[in-house]
């Protein structure tokens, strides 16, 4: 579905779970709505898409370090689904497709086989513009 | 409504906003066309996502039942 108005674009720059959270579950609310969902990670958003990192992130913002400890208690008593299984459902179900910053890929010497399989393809910020100029929304999670 | 036969049943008690909602999407895709699938959240998200999605996506919402501290929403497959 090409359809500009159901299409929604994210780009993750923070690598914290308290922006990762919101990642995974606003694109499970744009998969329910029926949108195309492009992620860009980039900087810091890019690091818990390494292999075998995704479910080792801990750490939240500085913002809410002193809460972060007792959130993530919280939520693991609760049986919250990690963020990852949970951006993994919604493609799963959905069209959804991550990219990941050439800019931060070259700078840290990654290619596409450093990353989880989650990772659709490595691409510039031109073409990621391209295709937030023709989603409905854009969200920047820093 | 608890006598309405439901051809599966995802038991998501427990478990959070979108966690519900994903859970149906992924069953009413994988059933057949009449099936009568019931969803048993604890979840205040989908108590009202559920609805909305089963409208824009054109089943039938057969009715919401609300028993001891979670909902039985039960959904027909239309198409």
């Amino acid at each position: 579905m090409s359809d500009e108005s159901r299409r929604l674009a994210i780009v993750i720059f923070g690598g914290t779970v308290d922006k990762l959270y919101p990642a995974a579950i606003m694109t499970s609310g744009a998969v329910m709505n029926d949108m195309d969902v492009d992620i860009f990670i980039t900087f810091w958003g890019m690091m818990p898409f390494r292999k075998g990192a995704p479910y080792t992130v801990q750490n939240v913002s500085k913002d809410y370090e002193e809460m972060g400890a007792e959130m993530l208690r919280i939520m693991q008593e609760k049986k919250v689904p990690s963020w990852y299984d949970t951006l993994l459902q919604a493609k799963e179900i959905g069209n959804v497709r991550v990219h990941a910053c050439a800019m931060t890929a070259d700078l840290f010497e990654m290619g596409q086989d450093d990353f989880e399989p989650i990772v659709d393809d490595i691409i510039g910020v031109g073409e990621f513009i391209d295709m937030a100029a023709n989603a409905a929304t854009t969200l920047y999670l820093g | 409504m608890s006598d309405v036969q439901a051809t599966k049943e995802i038991d998501a008690r427990g478990s959070f906003c979108p966690g519900p909602m994903m859970e149906l999407i992924r069953v009413v895709r994988s059933s057949d066309v009449g099936e009568v699938i019931a969803v048993l959240s604890s979840d205040q998200g989908s108590r009202r996502d559920i609805p909305t999605w089963v409208e824009k996506a054109k089943h039938e919402l057969i009715g919401i039942e609300t028993l001891d501290g979670y909902d039985r929403i039960l959904v027909k497959k239309l198409h």
